[in-house]
């Protein structure tokens, strides 16, 4: 067995070199890791906001019925009261924001209504369905059904 | 002399140990506190979908509403959520007839007879948003990640475009967004719900059958439902801690 620390140098030089692994440590650390990485785990937070930067295109059906409220009234008194605006009238949040800037569609009902509800075989057993060929070969829904509270009439 | 030596490096070695865990002290106090986000606090809430198979209808709207709101390319093969439809002939569990023709985006014409004895039914499926998820334990560079709300998100300016990820999640939820050669996927529309809308597929669900739920809110109807009805998880033997609850699943759905 030697002496390894015996001489004052060599304690010397180890802290040197531990002192110049932690400065070589820290300045790769600066440059690589990028910033807010490991705040909440491995990942950046900025990426959180990223996610968040997107503008809405569905306005939410609350947001209809500030103004529209007594569509909404009727449409909640009904069985459609589970549906929202936006499934038959299409995804309006920038009519939310500014009615001129985009108009509201009136959707043909025919085409819209069966989406739902033509019949198929995968479709839940209660779920209201028609062929609408056999049902109304011809003509609009709403001539006999109202669209906001389909009640039979 | 030279054992001297030998002693010397042996030492500088557990030294080195030492600035290791050095450095790691050092990261741990430098962790401060995350940046403040107005009015959204990202360690209050802990998000989970409900889906009730029994009221799905595979009308498609939810399809076409996330294709719209979150920018998804329109080629028919890329997907945040999709609709599956299942047939089965009876009693046969192990081999179900999957389709989805453009993942529902177009709803699903008749295609099966009346009175073959089949099972038919809708399953939709979109990212289930794994507590423990196999998608962020390959991601090689942080870019695919738990937030703290229990969403998985993707850090799409770090994203190398590897796909690992894609071939990691057993659910198939994942695709590489041509345009930007970035992995995409649901993130629970989280441009929305952090500002206290559902996302877009609830809102244009006709039926109910998908609802967004916070497990952190005491008030959320989340909970109530969670006790009254028998759910499952997707592939529950993968341990993924998936949050997309489903009511009235059938055993064949993969």
């Amino acid at each position: 067995m030697g002496r390894p620390f015996g001489d004052r140098e060599h304690l010397v030089r180890v802290a040197l070199l531990f002192a110049g692994g932690f400065a070589v440590f820290l300045l790769l650390r600066a440059l690589l890791v990028p910033e807010g990485f490991g705040v909440y785990g491995h990942f950046r937070v900025a990426a959180l906001d990223a996610n968040r930067q997107r503008p809405l295109v569905y306005a939410g059906r609350s947001a209809c019925a500030e103004c529209h409220s007594e569509e909404a009234d009727l449409l909640r008194s009904g069985k459609h009261a589970r549906v929202g605006c936006e499934a038959c009238h299409g995804a309006l949040a920038r009519h939310a924001e500014d009615p001129a800037a985009q108009k509201a569609v009136r959707p043909d009902s025919r085409s819209v209504c069966l989406v739902c509800h033509e019949a198929n075989r995968a479709k839940p057993a209660g779920f209201p369905k028609v062929v609408v060929a056999d049902h109304a070969p011809q003509g609009s829904c709403a001539d006999c059904h109202r669209p906001h509270a389909p009640t039979p009439q | 002399m030279n054992e001297g030596r030998r002693e010397f490096l042996q030492m500088s070695g557990h030294l080195l140990w030492l600035t290791g865990a050095a450095a790691l002290a050092y990261d741990y106090v430098l962790a401060g506190e995350p940046e403040a986000a107005p009015n959204y606090k990202v360690t209050e809430h802990w998000w989970a979908m409900i889906i009730d198979v029994e009221k799905c209808i595979g009308c498609g709207n939810c399809v076409r509403a996330c294709k719209e709101e979150n920018d998804v390319p329109r080629e028919p093969f890329y997907f945040r959520t999709w609709v599956e439809r299942y047939h089965l002939p009876e009693g046969d569990l192990e081999h179900p007839v999957v389709d989805s023709p453009n993942g529902g985006y177009d709803g699903f014409p008749e295609k099966y007879r009346e009175g073959d004895g089949s099972k038919n039914f809708f399953v939709p499926k979109l990212c289930n948003q794994c507590a423990h998820s196999p998608c962020v334990q390959v991601c090689p560079v942080g870019a695919t990640f738990e937030s703290p709300d229990g969403t998985v998100l993707v850090d799409k300016d770090y994203c190398l475009g590897c796909r690992y990820c894609v071939q990691a999640c057993p659910y198939g939820c994942r695709f590489i967004d041509p345009r930007t050669n970035t992995v995409d996927k649901c993130n629970l529309c989280y441009h929305r719900i952090t500002k206290g809308l559902t996302t877009a597929c609830c809102e244009a669900c006709p039926t109910g059958s998908r609802q967004l739920g916070d497990l952190k809110n005491p008030k959320d109807p989340i909970h109530e439902f969670l006790r009254t009805h028998k759910v499952q998880v997707l592939k529950p033997h993968m341990a993924t801690g998936s949050k997309a609850y489903y009511n009235g699943l059938d055993g064949s759905v993969r």
